[in-house]
């Protein structure tokens, strides 16, 4: 949550995630807390860092009360980055895209000593963000309860937010069946884009025959435009290995294994700090929070190949393999890693597990809409005003997101479309905004949920172009072992080209739907699977760009 | 670049060189240690790719021959697994990279442009390396910094890219970045 109650102390929260970073938030945050130690106005630049924090220990009687900058995790509008937000007796007030220069101006603000008014102030005046705003005002956060509130470099504060609350309770009070009780009546659906009813998952798991289980978390978010999972692993990883705590209890599991993508260094640098500090509280290791409970966790770090998404695929890799499907059934759930049971689920998907324990599965149900179950978060980019963030209610429609709460195209034209579902997934042509976002909705037209990347589309861009664009990355990623996808997505690429090039024949737009369905039919992964789709919901959605690309003399 | 043998750390266990003397090689003791750290598991392959291709840049031939004889893996394995992965390179680096991003949220914003500017900028196609290793361009499928796109990378320092509708003005900031210009394109 990005807006808090009034509070008498006040502090500043300075976002230092990835999106931030690359917008400058470290040396921002190391300019606030230079200002925050050398209490009043600093000198432009110069940090007294260590002796001023050391006066203030010894008491300098001009010495102002220390003021706390904490580093936390996205603060939602990551495109106004790097967020600072001052929570204080008048509540929260959040700024985008201050530069270093501005923290001293900023502090004065907050200690009072500013001699103008903050709306007169003009190093932060133009900087200042409205929260009341629908893209904040509408967000329902639960698996981002803690995400831009924690350090997530601290237990400490994770624990004084209630993290590990719910495992503890779990451990003491139910049995592994009445935690899968729970999760089963939550409705909740797996976030990593099948969207398979995740208490049934964890029966089939907790159900086959005795002996060794494993729990994976699936944290490979490849899908490009998508950074849900990342801001959950940077901001608030605590939450995400209670979660994966809980499950490894509820299906009989004492090893586990996270695997993350290497292109993610920041979220891996604060899952293994979180999980060496979980360890040494007692909650993660043998006998946990004083049960008979036992449970071990490993990072594993991927080699940037998308595939690995997949499940079969990634436990391959976590073998050390290379990472290519096979095919299912036996699924996971009966023959996963070193042919154990093994549940996989996503990074999403397991940190909605501890408020559904705590406010119980059917609390979470009443929640969203019939079929899909609960909140759910987005990233929203592409021609869009507000790039970041949001966790909604499932079925909300997807104008509401697009234009209420991401503001529409930047530059006050049409949005054209909404791209969901990544490589997967496919184009929502802006007549068909209305439309609610949950998983069958999305699938009846050509489309799908996903993993929650929205890229949205503006007039600008031609949809043959589009489909090229995501076969070129299926066809970088398509891992060989099956004809149809190695051999037909190449295919698939050149026949779009030529649409592209606007000198395709009839017989090509023939050519390419015959060959999206044989693709789509015939190959053995889901990779293989899907990469038709965004071919073939653009040209359900905008047949008319291709018959424009038909070359003359056709 | 240095000709001297690498001098053991006080008190380390001998160690029986792959091949003795300098060469791409002299990270052995690094990398037989950082074996038997990792327990001489074969599924830890990747991970112990990972650290070797830290200590190189890359993931040199004679290395590949002693990750498979300490892990006990046939070497095939281990290519197979080198080769398989985007990050793992098996050519030294060159001297500068830059990589632009062609993920979604930047492809939507101009990056297709971005990339063809660079591309005549460098004389160089994606994902190639100019023959003398002092330039390579690379390309990117999205590093979350989609609320800036479109970005590139310029020897690992991120770049949001402005002006794209004006040519000139795009190669003038090109030129700020340091990028060599002037390649001769028909
Ligand atoms: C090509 C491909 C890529 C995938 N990438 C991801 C991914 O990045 N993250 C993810 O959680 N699931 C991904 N999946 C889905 C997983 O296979 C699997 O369904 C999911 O991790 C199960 O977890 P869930 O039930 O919690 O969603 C991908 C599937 C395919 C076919
Ligand atoms: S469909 Fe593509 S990615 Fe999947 S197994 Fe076949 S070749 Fe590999
Ligand atoms: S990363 Fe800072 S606001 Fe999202
Ligand atoms: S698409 Fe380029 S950073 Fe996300």
């Amino acid at each position: 949550m990005v807006a808090l109650p009034p509070c008498e102390r006040p502090r500043l929260r300075c976002c230092a995630a990835s999106g931030c970073r690359s917008a400058g938030a470290r040396p921002l945050l190391a300019a606030l807390r230079a200002a925050a130690a050398a209490g009043g106005t600093a000198p432009d630049g110069i940090a007294a860092g260590d002796q001023a924090a050391d006066d203030i220990s010894a008491g300098a009687s001009a010495a102002p009360e220390p003021l706390e900058v904490r580093s936390v995790g996205c603060l939602r509008l990551c495109g106004e980055g790097p967020l600072v937000a001052w929570d204080g007796p008048e509540g929260t007030r959040l700024f985008g895209g201050l530069a270093p220069a501005a923290a001293a101006a900023l502090v004065d603000q907050v200690r009072g000593l500013a001699s103008l008014p903050l709306a007169a102030d003009p190093a932060l005046v133009s900087h200042q963000l409205d929260l009341e705003q629908p893209f904040f005002r509408l967000q329902r956060p639960l698996v981002l309860e803690g995400c831009g509130i924690v350090d997530p470099e601290r237990i400490e504060a994770a624990l004084a937010h209630g993290s590990y609350a719910q495992l503890r309770r779990v451990l003491h009070e139910l049995s592994p069946e009445a935690v899968r009780e729970q999760v089963r009546r939550s409705g909740l659906r797996g976030r990593g884009g099948g969207g398979y009813p995740t208490g049934l998952k964890w029966d089939t798991v907790a159900l086959q025959p005795p002996g060794r289980r494993y729990v994976v978390c699936n944290a490979d978010e490849g899908d490009p435009g998508a950074f849900m999972d990342r801001s959950v692993l940077e901001g608030d990883p605590h939450r995400l290995l209670e979660g994966m705590a809980i499950a490894a209890y509820a299906v009989g599991a004492d090893h586990g294994y996270l695997y993350v993508r290497a292109e993610y260094p920041l979220a891996i640098e604060r899952l293994r700090l979180a999980l060496q500090q979980a360890r040494q509280q007692g909650l993660l290791g043998p006998s946990i929070a004083g049960t008979a409970f036992a449970l071990e966790l490993e990072v594993r770090v991927g080699a940037g190949a998308y595939v690995c998404g997949e499940e079969t695929a990634l436990l391959h890799s976590i073998q050390g393999q290379r990472g290519i499907p096979r095919t299912r059934p036996p699924y996971p759930a009966q023959a996963g890693l070193w042919g154990a049971p093994t549940l996989i689920n996503n990074v999403e998907t397991f940190a909605a597990v501890p408020v559904i324990l705590r406010q119980g599965g059917d609390w979470y149900a009443a929640i969203g809409s019939e079929g899909s179950r609960g909140t759910k978060v987005f990233s929203l980019s592409g021609a869009i005003r507000h790039t970041g963030l949001v966790e909604v209610p499932m079925g909300i429609s997807l104008r509401t997101v697009v234009e209420t709460m991401g503001g529409g195209d930047p530059d006050g034209g049409a949005v054209k479309a909404v791209q969901t579902g990544g490589p997967s997934g496919g184009c929502i042509p802006a007549d068909l905004l209305d439309t609610p976002v949950d998983f069958e909705s999305l699938l009846s037209l050509g489309s799908m949920m996903g993993s929650g990347g929205m890229v949205v589309i503006g007039q600008g861009t031609a949809m043959p172009e589009v489909a090229r664009h995501f076969m070129a990355f299926s066809v970088n990623e398509s891992c060989g072992k099956c004809v149809p996808c190695r051999a037909g997505t190449v295919q698939l690429l050149a026949l779009l080209d030529r649409f592209v090039e606007q000198r395709a024949t009839a017989a090509d737009l023939e050519a390419l739907e015959a060959l999206c369905a044989m693709v789509k039919a015939t190959s053995l992964c889901g990779l293989g699977q899907a990469a038709p789709n965004p071919v073939l919901s653009t040209l359900r959605h905008f047949r008319q760009e291709y018959t424009a690309a038909l070359g003359p003399g056709s | 670049m240095s000709a001297a043998t690498p001098v053991p750390a006080p008190g380390a266990e001998p160690q029986i060189h792959l091949r003795p003397g300098p060469g791409p090689c002299d990270g052995d003791e690094r990398i037989a240690r950082l074996i038997r750290r990792q327990g001489r598991q074969g599924d830890g392959l990747i991970e112990v790719l990972h650290q070797v291709q830290e200590i190189h840049g890359y993931l040199p031939k004679p290395a590949l021959l002693q990750v498979a004889r300490a892990l006990r893996l046939p070497l095939s394995r281990v290519y197979g697994v080198a080769s398989f992965y985007h990050l793992f390179r098996l050519q030294a680096p060159a001297t500068h990279r830059c990589a632009v991003c062609l993920g979604t949220a930047c492809f939507v914003r101009g990056g297709g442009r971005l990339a063809a500017g660079l591309q005549r900028r460098l004389g160089l196609a994606l994902n190639q390396t100019r023959d003398d290793g002092t330039w390579a361009l690379e390309q990117l499928s999205c590093i979350g910094a989609c609320g800036q796109a479109p970005v590139l990378v310029l020897d690992g320092v991120l770049f949001s890219a402005p002006l794209l509708d004006q040519p000139k003005a795009l190669d003038c900031w090109l030129t700020s970045l340091g990028l060599p210009a002037g390649v001769e394109t028909r």
